[in-house]
C-alpha cells in the first residue's frame, strides 16, 4: 500500500472542495463543498493511521464526522431561514453586516 | 509632646506651667462661647431671629468676664509663673510630627483676649443699634461671634499651625463680613479682594510654618524658638521675610495694603472690630510673638521698620486726600499699624511700645470708627465729608466721644495716645545712630500727618457751616449706639496713662517678651527733642488743617487739586500698580495656559481620538459583505501558516 496514492487523492479532493467554496455562490454547493473539504481531511487521517498502525487517527475522523453532522444540522438551518425570508440561497445577497 | 513641648517656656520663665485652677483650665471656653454662638444663629436659622442677636451679644460679654477672671488668676502668680499652658486635645499626629490644639495662655495672649472681647462686646452692642433695621441681623451676629472665637484661637495658640487656623477664621470671617451687602456689587468685588490679597500673605505664613517644620522640627513657639540658636542664619531670615509677608497680608501693610480701604464696603461696626482694632493687629501679634526668630535675623527685623515706616508715611497721606469718611479712618489705622510694625522692628525695645500703642489704639480706632457710624446713621449713610460739617451741636454724644478719640489719636499729652505714642518715638530714638535717627523722625513725620488728617476729618465733620444734602436731618444715635462710644472714649483717655505708667505694662508683659532695659520717664517725654518735636509737629497739622478746612469754607466737591492730592486721593496708585504688575499679566499668562490647554492638551487627546476613528473607519472597508471572499482570506491565512509549519520544520 503506498499512501501518496491517498494522499494525492485528499489533496484533491481538498483543493476541489476548497475551488467550490471559493467560487460558487449558492449557500447549498458551498456547504457540500465544505463537507468535501471535511472528508479529504479525513481520508488523510486515516490513510496515515493506516501507515502508522495506530488507531489516533481514526479517532480524530470519527470526531471530525461528529463535528460535520452537527455543523450540517446547524448551517442547513441557517441556509433554510435565509431562503424562507429571501427566496434565494446566493451567499453574496446576505450581505447585511457589511461596512 | 504637648507638654514636653512648654518644657522651654517653663525652664525659660523658671517655674512649673500646670494650669491648676478650674478658671485657667477651661480657658478653652473663651473661645467656645462666641463659636456657639455663631453654631446656634447660623443652624437655629429663622427661629433665632427674635432673640439671636441678644445671645450673640451676651456670649462675648461672658468670654470677657472668663477672661477678667483669667487676669485676676494670673496676676494672683509670681510674674515668672503666668505662662500657662492648656492642653486641650491633641489635634494631629501623624509620624514625628504631633500637633495639639493647646492654649497658651500669658500677659501677652490675655491682654490681647481682653482687648478682642471688651472691644467687641461692646460693637455688639452697637450693632444692636445700628443694625437694627437690617433684614440680615441674624446673620451678621452669627459672622461677628465667629470672628470674635477665630480671633481669640489666633492669639490663645500655642503654636503656629493653630494661629495659622485662627488666621484663616478671621480672613474668612472678614470676607464674609465685607461682603455682607453682597447684593452691592462694589461689597462682592471688595469682599473678594481682601480675601485674595491676604491669601498671598497666608501663603507666606505658611510657607513660613513649612520651613519651620522641616528646618527646625517644631512648630509650636516654644519648640521653634528653642531651636532658634543652632539654626542657621538663612533659615531664620527666610522664617522672618515669610512671616513679614504673612503679617503685610493680615495688617494691610506695604505691599498688600490696597485691600483695607475697600474693606470699608462692609457695615461700620465691621470696620471698626475688624478693620481697625482686632483684626488687622494681628500682624503685629505675629511679629511680636515670633520675636525670637526676628532677633535671630537682623536683615528681616530691619526689613519690618522699613515696611512698617512706609506703610505710616504712606497710610497717612492716603487718609489726609480722602472725602469719604470711613477711607479716610481706614488709611490712618494703615497709618497706625505701621508705626506699631516699625516699632516691633526696633526689637525687644520697642514690643512694649507697640502693644501698647495697639491696644490704645484699638479704642480711640474704634471709637472713631463708631463715631463715624453714628454720624453716617444720621446722615442718611452718606459718607462724604464735604456734605457734613456743623454737625457738633446736633449730635452732642457723638461730637464728644468723637473729639476725645480725635485728641487722644493726634497725641494730646496726657491722653492714650500720647502715652503710647511717645513710648514709640523714645524707642525710635533710642536705637540710636543713623536707624535711630531715621526711623524716630519718621515716626515724628507720622505723627505730624496723622495731627492734620484727623484735624481736617474732625473739622469737616463736627465744626464748619452746614454742607447738607436735601432731605438730611441728622439727630443723635440711640442709647445702644452712643453707650458703646462712650465706654470707648473713656478708655481713649485713660487707658494710655494706665498702662504706660509707672512701666505697669511693660513689667506685665515682661515674663512674655523679656525684660527690656527701657523706660518710661514722663518729665523726659516733655523736656526731650524728640518729646518736643512730636508736640510741634502736632501743633503744626492741626494749625495746617485749621488754615486749609476750617477757616475757609469747604467746597462742597471736591477741587481738582495739585499732582499730590490726585495721587493719594488715588491711594497712591496702589491698585494702579497691582494691575499692571500682577493683575494684567496674570491675565496674559492665564490665556495663555487656557490656550495652551485647549490646543495643546487637547489637540493630543483629540487627535488621538480622531486617528482612532479614521483608521478603523478605513479597516471597516475590508468588511465587504461577501462570505466567498472571507473564505478567501482564511484560506490564505491557513496557507501561510501551514507554509511556515513546512519550513520552519
Amino acid at each position: 500500500m503506498d499512501p501518496m496514492n491517498y494522499i494525492v487523492l485528499a489533496t484533491l479532493l481538498f483543493a476541489i472542495g476548497a475551488a467550490g467554496v471559493l467560487l460558487r455562490r449558492n449557500a447549498i454547493i458551498v456547504f457540500m463543498c465544505v463537507e468535501l473539504m471535511l472528508n479529504a481531511c479525513n481520508l488523510a487521517f486515516v490513510a496515515f493511521a493506516r501507515m502508522h498502525g495506530d488507531i489516533e487517527g481514526q479517532v480524530i475522523a470519527f470526531f471530525v464526522m461528529v463535528v460535520a453532522a452537527a455543523e450540517v444540522v446547524v448551517g442547513l438551518a441557517i441556509i433554510m431561514q435565509i431562503f424562507r425570508t429571501r427566496r434565494s440561497a446566493s451567499l453574496d445577497d446576505a450581505s447585511l453586516l457589511k461596512h | 509632646m504637648a507638654v514636653e513641648s512648654h518644657a522651654y517656656l517653663a525652664a525659660e520663665t523658671g517655674a512649673a506651667a500646670a494650669a491648676g485652677s478650674a478658671v485657667l483650665s477651661n480657658a478653652w471656653l473663651l473661645i467656645a462661647l462666641p463659636l456657639a454662638g455663631a453654631a446656634i444663629l447660623l443652624l437655629g436659622g429663622k427661629r433665632t431671629d427674635s432673640w439671636g442677636h441678644l445671645l450673640a451679644t451676651a456670649l462675648p460679654v461672658a468670654s470677657f468676664a472668663w477672661a477678667v477672671l483669667i487676669l485676676f488668676d494670673l496676676l494672683g502668680r509670681a510674674g515668672d509663673a503666668r505662662s500657662v499652658a492648656v492642653p486641650v486635645y491633641e489635634w494631629i499626629s501623624v509620624g514625628s510630627l504631633s500637633i495639639g490644639a493647646d492654649l497658651l495662655v500669658d500677659p501677652l495672649s490675655i491682654s490681647f483676649v481682653l482687648l478682642i472681647t471688651f472691644v467687641g462686646s461692646l460693637i455688639h452692642i452697637y450693632s444692636i443699634g445700628y443694625m437694627a433695621e437690617d433684614p440680615g441681623r441674624r446673620r451678621f451676629f452669627a459672622y461677628l461671634n465667629l470672628f470674635v472665637a477665630a480671633m481669640l484661637v489666633l492669639v490663645l495658640a500655642d503654636n503656629f499651625v493653630l494661629l495659622f487656623l485662627g488666621w484663616e477664621g478671621v480672613g474668612l470671617a472678614s470676607y464674609l463680613l465685607i461682603g455682607f451687602w453682597q447684593y452691592k456689587p462694589s461689597a462682592a468685588t471688595a469682599a473678594k479682594k481682601a480675601f485674595i490679597i491676604n491669601r498671598v500673605g497666608d501663603m507666606g505664613l505658611l510657607v513660613a510654618i513649612m520651613i519651620m517644620f522641616s528646618a527646625l522640627g517644631a512648630v509650636s513657639f516654644s519648640g521653634v524658638f528653642e531651636a532658634v540658636p543652632g539654626a542657621g542664619d538663612g533659615v531664620l531670615l527666610a522664617v522672618g521675610l515669610c512671616l513679614l509677608l504673612g503679617a503685610c497680608g493680615k495688617s494691610a501693610q506695604l505691599p498688600l495694603q490696597a485691600w483695607l480701604l475697600d474693606a470699608m464696603e462692609g457695615p461700620t461696626p465691621v470696620s471698626a472690630l475688624i478693620h481697625a482694632a482686632t483684626m488687622v493687629t494681628a500682624g503685629v501679634y505675629l511679629i511680636v510673638r515670633s520675636g525670637p526668630i526676628f532677633e535671630g535675623a537682623p536683615a528681616a527685623q530691619t526689613t519690618v521698620a522699613v515696611v512698617g515706616a512706609a506703610t505710616m508715611i504712606a497710610g497717612g497721606i492716603i487718609a489726609s486726600a480722602k472725602d469719604d469718611i470711613k477711607k479716610s479712618l481706614a488709611g490712618s489705622t494703615m497709618s497706625q499699624i505701621g508705626m506699631m510694625v516699625l516699632a516691633v522692628g526696633l526689637g525687644p525695645v520697642g514690643y512694649v511700645a507697640a502693644i501698647a500703642h495697639l491696644i490704645t489704639h484699638g479704642f480711640f480706632k474704634a471709637g472713631l470708627f463708631l463715631g463715624a457710624g453714628s454720624v453716617m446713621h444720621a446722615m442718611n449713610d452718606g459718607v462724604d465729608m464735604r456734605r457734613y460739617g456743623g454737625l457738633a451741636r446736633v449730635m452732642p454724644i457723638t461730637f464728644a466721644t468723637f473729639g476725645l478719640g480725635y485728641l487722644a489719636i493726634i497725641g494730646v499729652p496726657l491722653l492714650s495716645g500720647w502715652w503710647t505714642k511717645e513710648s514709640i518715638i523714645s524707642a525710635a530714638f533710642g536705637v540710636g545712630g543713623t536707624q535711630g535717627m531715621l526711623l524716630g523722625s519718621a515716626v515724628v513725620a507720622g505723627a505730624g500727618l496723622t495731627a492734620f488728617y484727623m484735624s481736617r476729618m474732625f473739622f469737616m465733620t463736627f465744626l464748619g457751616e452746614k454742607r447738607w444734602d436735601e432731605g438730611v436731618h441728622p439727630h443723635e444715635s440711640p442709647l445702644s449706639m452712643t453707650a458703646p462710644m462712650v465706654l470707648l472714649s473713656v478708655g481713649s483717655v485713660a487707658l494710655g496713662a494706665f498702662l504706660v505708667f509707672g512701666d505697669r505694662f511693660a513689667n506685665f508683659l515682661a515674663p512674655t517678651i523679656g525684660a527690656h532695659p527701657h523706660h518710661f520717664d514722663l518729665a523726659h517725654a516733655f523736656t526731650a527733642p524728640y518729646g518736643l518735636a512730636a508736640l510741634g509737629v502736632l501743633v503744626v497739622g492741626v494749625v495746617l488743617a485749621w488754615v486749609v478746612y476750617l477757616r475757609k469754607p469747604v467746597a462742597r466737591t471736591a477741587p481738582r487739586g495739585n499732582f499730590v492730592t490726585v495721587a493719594a486721593s488715588r491711594e497712591l496708585y496702589g491698585n494702579e500698580i497691582n494691575e499692571g504688575l500682577f493683575m494684567r499679566p496674570g491675565q496674559v499668562l492665564t490665556k495663555a495656559l487656557v490656550a495652551i490647554e485647549t490646543h495643546v492638551v487637547d489637540g493630543i487627546v483629540n487627535g488621538i481620538g480622531t486617528s482612532v476613528r479614521d483608521a478603523s473607519r478605513g479597516l471597516g472597508r475590508a468588511q465587504t459583505g461577501f462570505a466567498r471572499s472571507y473564505a478567501l482570506t482564511m484560506l490564505f491565512g491557513a496557507v501561510v501558516v501551514a507554509a511556515t509549519l513546512v519550513v520552519r520544520l
